[in-house]
C-alpha cells in the first residue's frame, strides 16, 4: 500500500517535471524553440504586457485617476488630452478604468483553462486508457455537454453558482472539460497501442504508472496548443458573463460590465464607452490567439508549412 | 430496412441517451441554484411562512426530489414543459411564440457567414501568399478575437446612431408595429406576404445588423477553414488533371474544387450551429430581439425555473435535429459516403 502511494506521488511529480521541462525546452531555454517564431513572440509579448498592466494598476496612485473613487470630470465627454478614452455618467476617467479593468478577465481565463485542462485530461487519459463501459459513459456525457453551446452553458452555470471571480472559474472551466477529454482521450488510445506501453506491463508497471509515465507525457503537446486557443476564447467567454452582468460588482473596473454600462448612453453616440474596453478585450484575446498559432506551429512542425 | 433508414434510427437512438443525460444535468444543476424561485416570485420580505409553503406546494418544488424528476422527464416527453413561474402561461407556448424569432436571426446570421465566411476563404485560397491573402487571414484571427456584443454594440452606435442607415433595436419599427399583423412570427415571410413594400423594407432593415453580429461569429471559423480545405483541394490530382484539360480556372474552382472543399465543413457544421445558437443569446440581447435566447437570459434572472429548464431542453432538442440533419446530409454532398 504504501510502496503504491509512493510510486503515485513520484510518478505524479515526474509529470509535473516533464510539463515544466517541456514550458523550460520550449520557451526559455529559448533561442532555439523561438527563433522565427515571430507570432508566438507577439503574442507573448502582448500577453505579458497585459498582465503587467492590470498588475500594476491594481496598486492605487498608478492609474492618471483613480479608477471608482475620482468623480471630478465632466460628464460624459468623449475623449480629450485630459481625459484620453473620455469619461463616463458618473464622471469618472475611462481610461483608468480600461487599463486597470482586466483583472477579472485575466484570473478566470487562467482559472477556468487551469480547471478544465486538469479535469479534462486526467478524465480524458482514464478513459482512453481503460476503454469499455466507462470509456463509452465518458465519452457520450462529454459529448453531450460538447455539443451544447457553450455560452448558455456558462450563463446558466454561473446563474447558479452566483456572480464574481470564483463562480465563473467554475461555470467557464467546466464548459472547457470537454475540449481537454476529446484531445487527451484521442491521444491515449493511441498511445496504448504502442509496443513500449506493452514492453512496460510486461516488466510489471501498474496502470497507474502506465498513465502517468507514459501516457500522460505524450498528450502534453496537444494540450499545450489547445490551451492557449483556448485561454483566447476564455477571454470572450467572461467578457460575454460580465457583460450580462454575471461578473465583478460595480463600481469594481471591468472590461464586460463597462461595455454594459456604455450600452445605456449608446442613443446618445457615447462611443468611447464601449469603444475602449471593447478593444483591450480583442487585443488580449489576439495575444493569446497568437501564441496559440505559435505552439501548434511549435508541436507540429509540418503545419507551418501550409499554415491555416 | 435500407442502409440509409437503419442510419437514421441509429442515429436517433444514439441521441436519446445523450438528451436524457443533458437533460439530467440540466435538472440536477437547477436543483442546486442559491436562489429561491419562491421568494423571486414573491419579492419582499415579510412573507408569511405560509404563503411562502403554499405556492411551494403549488408549484411542487416541495416534493421529494425523485419526483419532481420524474415528473419533469414524463412532461418533457408530453411536450408539456411546465408553466412560467413569472407569466403562468407554458413555457411550452412561450418558447414557440419566440423561436420563430431565433429561427430567422439564425438563419439570416448563417447566410451571412456562409456567404462572407465562405467566399473570403476560396478568395484566399485562390489567391494564396499575396496580399489579399494575408488581409484576409488577418481578419480570420480578428474575428474570432472580438466579442459578438462588443461587435454589435459598434454596428449600433456607428450604422444605427450615428449615420442612422439601420434601426438600432428591435424586429419592426414602433409605428409599423400596430399595423402588422404577424401570422408566422417569421416577419420577413409576412410582410412579403402582406405585400406592402414599406413594411417590407422596414423589417429586413431591423434584421440586417443583428443578422451580421451573429454571421460575423461565425465567418472567421468559416474563412479559415474554407481556406485550408480549399488549399487542400487545390492540390489534389483531379484538379491538376482538370486544369492540364485545358479547362477554365473559373470552371474548376467553381465545379472540380468548391464541392470537395465543402465536405469538411458540412462535417462540423452541428458545432458551428452550437456556438450560433451561443451568439444569439448576446445578439437578442444586444439588439433587443425577443427570440428563445434572450427569452433564457430573462428567466435567468428572473430565477423562473420552468422556464430555464424549458429553454434549455428545447435548445438541446433542437440542436439535436440539426446534428441529425447535418449527418444525412453527408450523403448528399459526398455520394462516397455510405450507410
Amino acid at each position: 500500500m504504501s510502496k503504491n502511494m509512493g510510486q503515485t506521488q513520484n510518478t505524479g511529480s515526474t509529470f509535473l517535471i516533464r510539463v515544466i521541462q517541456w514550458i523550460v525546452r520550449k520557451f526559455s531555454s529559448g533561442r532555439h524553440a523561438l527563433r522565427g517564431q515571430t507570432i508566438l513572440k507577439i503574442g507573448l509579448v502582448v500577453v505579458f504586457l497585459f498582465i503587467l498592466t492590470t498588475g500594476l494598476t491594481q496598486i492605487e496612485g498608478l492609474t492618471p485617476y483613480h479608477p471608482t473613487k475620482y468623480r471630478d470630470a465632466p460628464r460624459l465627454e468623449g475623449p480629450s488630452i485630459r481625459h484620453l478614452m473620455g469619461t463616463d455618467q458618473l464622471k469618472r476617467d475611462v481610461f483608468s478604468r480600461v487599463i486597470s479593468g482586466g483583472k477579472a478577465s485575466i484570473i478566470v481565463a487562467f482559472g477556468a483553462v487551469a480547471l478544465s485542462m486538469s479535469v479534462g485530461a486526467i478524465l480524458g487519459w482514464i478513459s482512453g486508457f481503460t476503454g469499455g463501459l466507462l470509456d463509452r459513459a465518458l465519452s457520450l456525457s462529454m459529448d453531450a455537454i460538447y455539443s451544447f453551446p457553450s455560452m448558455i452553458l456558462a450563463i446558466t452555470l454561473v446563474a447558479v453558482l452566483g456572480t464574481g471571480i470564483a463562480p465563473m472559474i467554475w461555470s467557464v472551466g467546466f464548459v472547457y472539460i470537454p475540449t481537454y477529454f476529446r484531445v487527451t482521450r484521442a491521444e491515449a488510445l493511441q498511445v496504448r497501442e504502442t509496443t513500449y506501453v506493452e514492453a512496460v506491463r510486461a516488466v510489471g508497471a501498474s496502470d497507474v504508472r502506465i498513465v502517468l509515465r507514459h501516457i500522460a507525457p505524450n498528450t502534453v503537446n496537444a494540450i499545450m496548443a489547445v490551451s492557449s486557443f483556448n485561454l483566447a476564447d476564455a477571454i470572450l467567454t467572461v467578457a460575454a458573463l460580465s457583460f450580462l452582468g454575471f461578473g465583478l460588482p460595480p463600481p469594481a473596473p471591468d472590461w464586460g460590465f463597462d461595455i454594459q454600462n456604455g450600452q445605456k448612453y449608446l442613443q446618445s453616440g457615447s462611443w468611447w464607452l464601449i469603444t475602449f474596453p471593447g478593444l483591450m478585450i480583442i487585443a488580449l484575446s489576439l495575444g493569446f490567439g497568437l501564441i496559440g498559432e505559435g505552439v501548434s506551429d511549435l508541436v507540429n512542425p509540418k503545419r507551418k508549412r501550409k499554415r491555416v | 430496412m435500407s442502409g440509409i433508414a437503419r442510419y437514421i434510427v441509429q442515429r436517433l437512438l444514439l441521441t436519446i441517451p445523450m438528451l436524457l443525460i443533458l437533460l439530467t444535468f440540466v435538472f440536477l444543476i437547477l436543483r442546486v441554484m442559491p436562489g429561491d424561485p419562491v421568494m423571486a416570485m414573491l419579492g419582499g420580505r415579510n412573507i408569511s411562512p405560509e404563503l411562502i409553503a403554499e405556492y411551494r406546494h403549488k408549484m411542487g418544488v416541495d416534493r421529494p426530489i425523485l419526483v419532481q424528476y420524474g415528473e419533469y422527464l414524463f412532461g418533457i416527453f408530453r411536450g408539456d414543459f411546465g408553466e412560467s413561474f413569472r407569466t403562468s402561461e407554458p413555457v411550452v407556448k412561450e418558447l414557440f411564440l419566440r423561436f420563430p424569432a431565433t429561427l430567422e436571426l439564425a438563419a439570416f446570421g448563417l447566410l451571412f457567414a456562409g456567404i462572407f465566411g465562405f467566399g473570403s476563404g476560396v478568395i484566399a485560397a485562390t489567391r494564396a501568399d499575396r496580399p489579399i491573402d494575408h488581409t484576409i487571414r488577418i481578419f480570420h484571427i480578428g474575428s474570432f478575437a472580438t466579442p459578438l456584443f462588443w461587435f454589435g454594440l459598434m454596428l449600433q452606435v456607428f450604422l444605427a446612431v450615428k449615420l442612422g442607415w439601420f434601426p438600432v433595436a428591435g424586429r419592426v419599427g414602433g409605428r409599423i408595429a400596430f399595423t402588422f399583423n404577424s401570422i408566422t412570427g417569421f416577419y420577413l415571410l409576412d410582410s412579403i406576404l402582406s405585400g406592402n413594400t414599406k413594411i417590407m423594407v422596414d423589417v429586413a432593415k431591423h434584421l440586417v445588423l443583428p443578422a451580421i453580429t451573429l454571421g460575423f461569429a461565425l465567418s472567421g471559423l468559416l474563412g479559415r477553414m474554407s481556406r485550408a480545405s480549399m488549399l487542400e483541394v487545390l492540390g489534389e490530382d483531379y484538379v491538376k488533371t482538370a486544369r492540364a484539360k485545358g479547362v477554365k480556372e473559373r470552371i474548376v474552382i467553381m465545379s472540380h474544387a468548391l464541392r470537395n472543399a465543402l465536405i469538411p465543413i458540412v462535417t462540423v457544421f452541428g458545432l458551428q450551429f452550437a456556438i450560433l445558437m451561443g451568439g444569439a443569446v448576446l445578439t437578442e440581447t444586444v439588439f433587443s430581439w425577443p427570440g428563445v435566447a434572450s427569452f433564457l437570459v430573462r428567466s435567468i434572472e428572473g430565477r423562473d425555473w420552468p422556464a430555464i429548464q424549458g429553454s434549455i431542453v428545447f435548445i438541446a432538442i433542437f440542436i439535436s435535429i440539426i446534428n441529425l440533419i447535418v449527418d444525412i446530409s453527408y450523403s448528399i454532398i459526398d455520394p462516397r459516403v455510405r450507410y
